[in-house]
């Protein structure tokens, strides 16, 4: 690869002559542009990227981009990404939903893919509701959410997406918002340059259907208290002073303390390399919603064999087994006779 | 001990049916494919049914366990693994209990004396034991304590009576194949390269088998022997081949003609399972396999690497393709070249996962929402899936389009032998991805738009992420003609609505005209067959024909469009039946398509047809 020339780019190459269609206001656009942004710092060639999406708001996000790219059916892009990547281990394939597309009836493939450790970056918009069909609860969204499909509130437990992925023995998990560019940027670039399945789960605002899901943890103002940064090697600390901090309690939990009160060796410090996901998954599990202080970040990320390039390893090995294609001694290869 | 033997008659016999007969657990499968594959070494024209249930092990000894395979073995052209066989193995009371009344009259039944004791009996559901109640007189009986048999042979070489007791059927074989003037070597090589590493089961099995033959020669039992002598089959390398390996190996054939990789998205399923097996099997010709986590995720793989180029293959059955109707939806509106294998089994919902059926034409044809027509492709005999494949691949790749190749349980597993093609002589499938721009937008810049038609095939450009300037997005939302982008407009949507159906249609002037066989200028009855139905139909026909009825056969090797000739065909005959494994799905569409009064013959039994109901819905139509 390091032959080939790649020409700079900038955001402008990367975005396609399609307008985008959200509702103004959507936090979708600050997602879009801080990818476009972010792109040619990949040095990649567009000819060799694409974006692959189900249906929903988020998943109109391939045709804003000048890549290739496919807008396929609800919930599937994970399953139609991982065969072109098996196919074609040279592309950079980006997978993008949202939180229906992905947990609910795509749930099953993204899953799988996690768990094989495909080469995809996948970015989950989470918004906490469904935007495209008009506001019903995702699943994602809080227990009691009243919308138009459960106008006296609805009964599920919400999925905490971080913890699915974990639970789905993904590589690679981060944590990012759509308020925060910088910190979106770091979280995508970092997943891209993952090897194997890479999930980024953006809080996502619509402004239409569920504004504000997140704002008591996202808004600038609420930013420190509310959002605890996971820093490689460092202790879990934020506040404003950095007066708070996190410990793994005799409990089995990890749990936000105020430093002052425990011994500061105490505080954990953050290790995104750890093989075990049980630290990773306590993290996940600080808070139930963006109403309690939430880590971002990432959250896990491993070295684990990338499954396209090992399919390709046992394609090279039955060569050096059986030999080069041979159509007619695979016709012979059975016992024949002659008349 | 064998010049004390009388000599039994050898009589020659043209064709000879066998059905062995078993509990699952008894290698039933196993002893007719061998007996098979002796007698294609041998030059015989055969054909087999394999019949097993659904449960891997049901439990011993009952009508529910019973496994059997049954196989034709004749000395001319035959079609079908015959009607009611002229010999009946019977290793246990609920395999005779199960499988008799297919025998012949008079017919031939040889059972495993060991296996009749009180506790088989009753879990079969016989009072007494049949074998001296007189209820068998009608038949020809031999009764050969195989187990005991075993044992006794094997306890000289060092196997325990339990292990001994598992070479019962090689006993059964060595019998039968002394019966019907088999070769032995073929038999006993097999087991030497198959049981080679485990000692003592080759050697137990060879004994049994050789004991089984011996008992034959020796037990003054048998006063005469049969012999099948060989087929004059067209000259070649022959191999006897089932329908879902010849199926993968057209699979593999159509990637190296089209100089694609291969890519199959498949999850487990009966019976289309041993097309994944196959083909995993084979990545040293490229193939790559995923099986997926689910059949949607199995059939969006597919079409995953079909954008990146590949060759994309989904195989299941007809669950499966009810899963994968959405995704194959959104191949129609991609217009991706897509390969969709349905080994049809009798429905609805799990319906008879072993067993035979050819009851999802109509979803094939229509078992997706919106105007999404697809060609359809149907194999007819075993070996005729390898060609099948090549053109359901050809089709797809040509047209870009997803196509849906219709085999079922009854191709997959039943064996024929083929006469293997020249690899030479097989057509190359000629592919050329787009690599340059092809319209000019408003600005005056080069550009690519993904839906500029081909205008004779109206395929579109197949531009794979990699090409430079390429870069295009597609999707399921409608897309506006030519340029591809998201288009809502009325007259657009009518207009890609009809170009997708036209381009399937056209489809037709590519596709050979209808197969047809029998009187065909001046028959009285035409029979309308697709799928495996042609064996039937074949042997049917020609019982009729010999009694001096005119009756013409036209078999439909692509169903969707039809061929170009079909209307002309059907209005040539004063009558036409379409004889179906359904409730009669192809009548459905030929009465619509061409308003011709044609006859549903429906049968859904898990089995196919024999030639005797082909022949006697014939004789029943010709006449009215
Ligand atoms: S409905 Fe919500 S998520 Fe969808 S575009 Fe509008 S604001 Fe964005």
């Amino acid at each position: 690869m390091t032959d080939i020339v790649v020409p700079e780019t900038t955001k402008a190459d990367w975005t396609s002559d399609q307008e985008p269609r959200w509702c103004p206001g959507c936090g979708d656009y600050s997602i879009l542009t801080a990818l476009q942004m972010m792109m040619p710092d990949l040095g990649l060639r567009r000819e060799d990227t694409v974006f692959i999406s189900g249906i929903g708001c988020a998943a109109r996000f391939p045709y804003y981009m000048n890549t290739y790219g496919i807008h396929s059916i609800h919930g599937r892009s994970p399953a139609i990404a991982t065969g072109l990547a098996m196919a074609r281990p040279d592309l950079n394939i980006f997978v993008i939903g949202g939180d229906g597309d992905m947990l609910s009836i795509g749930g099953n493939h993204l899953i799988h893919s996690l768990r094989r450790n495909v080469n995809l970056t996948i970015l989950l918009f989470n918004n906490q509701i469904y935007g495209l069909t008009k506001g019903q609860y995702s699943p994602t969204s809080e227990i009691g959410k009243i919308t138009k499909s459960t106008p006296i509130g609805s009964l599920d437990e919400p999925f905490n997406p971080v913890s699915v992925a974990l639970g789905a023995e993904a590589s690679f998990v981060a944590r990012t918002h759509d308020m925060d560019r910088a910190h979106m940027q770091e979280m995508m670039r970092r997943a891209f340059e993952h090897q194997g399945s890479s999930l980024v789960e953006v809080f996502q605002n619509c402004n239409v259907f569920n504004d504000g899901a997140f704002a008591a943890i996202t808004k600038k103002a609420n930013r420190d208290e509310m959002l605890i940064p996971l820093r490689q090697g460092e202790q879990i600390r934020f506040g404003a002073d950095n007066e708070h901090g996190v410990v793994f309690g005799a409990d089995g939990r990890a749990t936000v303390v105020d430093v002052a009160d425990v011994d500061e060796s105490q505080i954990l410090v953050h290790d995104e390399s750890r093989r075990d996901a049980s630290l990773a998954f306590a993290l996940s599990r600080l808070s139930s919603g963006p109403y309690e202080p939430t880590p971002v970040g990432i959250f896990r990320a491993v070295d684990r064999p990338e499954y396209a390039a090992e399919a390709s390893k046992q394609l090279a090995f039955a060569q050096e087994q059986s030999g080069p294609a041979d159509l007619r001694a695979l016709l012979h290869s059975h016992q024949t006779w002659e008349v | 001990m064998a010049d004390t033997a009388a000599v039994p008659e050898v009589r020659q016999l043209d064709s000879i049916i066998v059905r062995f007969a078993g509990d699952s657990g008894d290698g039933m499968q196993l002893t007719g494919d061998r007996f098979t594959n002796a007698s294609a070494v041998f030059g015989n024209d055969l054909s087999t049914l394999p019949e097993f249930p659904a449960e891997i092990r049901a439990p011993q000894g009952t009508l529910a366990g019973v496994s059997a395979f049954q196989v034709q073995v004749s000395d001319h052209d035959i079609t079908t693994p015959g009607d009611a066989p002229n010999v009946l193995i019977a290793m246990n009371p609920a395999a005779l209990k199960k499988e008799l009344h297919r025998l012949e009259p008079g017919g031939t039944i040889i059972v495993n004396e060991d296996a009749f004791e009180d506790r088989n009996l009753a879990k079969a559901g016989y009072d007494e034991t049949p074998l001296e109640d007189g209820s068998l007189d009608a038949y020809t009986m031999f009764k050969v304590p195989m187990t005991s048999l075993t044992k006794e042979v094997c306890k000289d070489i060092g196997v325990k009576p339990r292990d001994a007791e598992r070479s019962k059927n090689f006993f059964a074989l060595g019998l039968v194949s002394w019966l019907y003037t088999r070769p032995v070597e073929p038999t006993l090589d097999w087991i030497k390269a198959k049981f080679g590493r485990q000692e003592l089961v080759a050697a137990a099995n060879t004994a049994a088998f050789n004991a089984g033959h011996a008992f034959g020669e020796t037990a003054e039992y048998f006063d005469v022997t049969y012999e099948v002598r060989p087929a004059k089959l067209q000259p070649g390398v022959y191999t006897n081949i089932n329908g879902n390996t010849a199926l993968s190996w057209g699979l593999i054939a159509a990637g190296q003609l089209a100089k694609l990789p291969i890519f199959l998205g498949s999850y487990p399923i009966t019976p289309a399972s041993d097309i994944l097996h196959e083909l995993s099997k084979h990545k040293n010709f490229g193939v790559r396999t995923l099986q997926a986590e689910d059949e949607i995720a199995a059939v969006g793989s597919a079409l995953g690497a079909a954008y990146g180029g590949h060759l994309g293959i989904t195989a299941t059955s007809g669950p499966g393709i009810a899963l994968k109707g959405e995704t194959i939806g959104l191949a129609v509106s991609l217009e991706l070249p897509l390969i969709v294998i349905d080994i049809q089994r009798g429905g609805p919902s799990t319906g008879l996962p072993t067993k035979t059926e050819a009851s999802d034409l109509l979803m094939a044809m229509y078992g997706r929402h919106g105007e999404s027509p697809i060609p359809i492709v149907a194999a007819y005999t075993a070996s005729q899936c390898f060609h099948a494949a090549i053109e359901a691949a050809r089709i797809a790749l040509k047209y870009r389009t997803p196509v849906m190749l219709l085999s079922d349980g009854y191709l997959a597993n039943g064996t024929e032998p083929w006469r293997l093609p020249d690899v030479e002589s097989l057509d190359e499938i000629d592919v050329q991805f787009a690599t340059a721009t092809n319209a000019v937008d408003a600005e005056g810049n080069a550009v690519f738009h993904p839906y500029v038609r081909d205008p004779e095939t109206l395929a579109r450009p197949w531009a794979i992420p990699g090409t430079p300037e390429l870069m295009h997005r597609i999707g399921g939302i409608e897309k506006e003609d030519g340029t591809g982008n998201i288009s809502y407009d009325p007259e657009n949507h009518q207009r890609m609505t009809d170009l997708r159906a036209a381009k399937i249609a056209g489809i037709a002037n590519d596709i050979p005209p209808t197969m047809m066989a029998g009187d065909v200028d001046d028959a009285d009855l035409l029979v309308l067959g697709w799928g495996s139905t042609w064996g039937s139909i074949t042997s049917g026909m020609k019982r009729a024909r010999a009694e001096g009825n005119k009756v013409a056969h036209a078999h439909l090797t692509h169903i969707n469009p039809f061929p170009a000739d079909l209307g002309d065909v059907l209005a040539r005959y004063p009558r036409v039946i379409v004889p179906e494994m359904n409730m009669g799905q192809l009548s459905k569409l030929v009465r619509a398509e061409f308003l011709v009064d044609a006859t549903a013959v429906t049968k859904v039994k898990g089995q196919p047809f024999t030639a005797a109901e082909i022949h006697e819905a014939i004789l029943e139509n010709i006449d009215d």
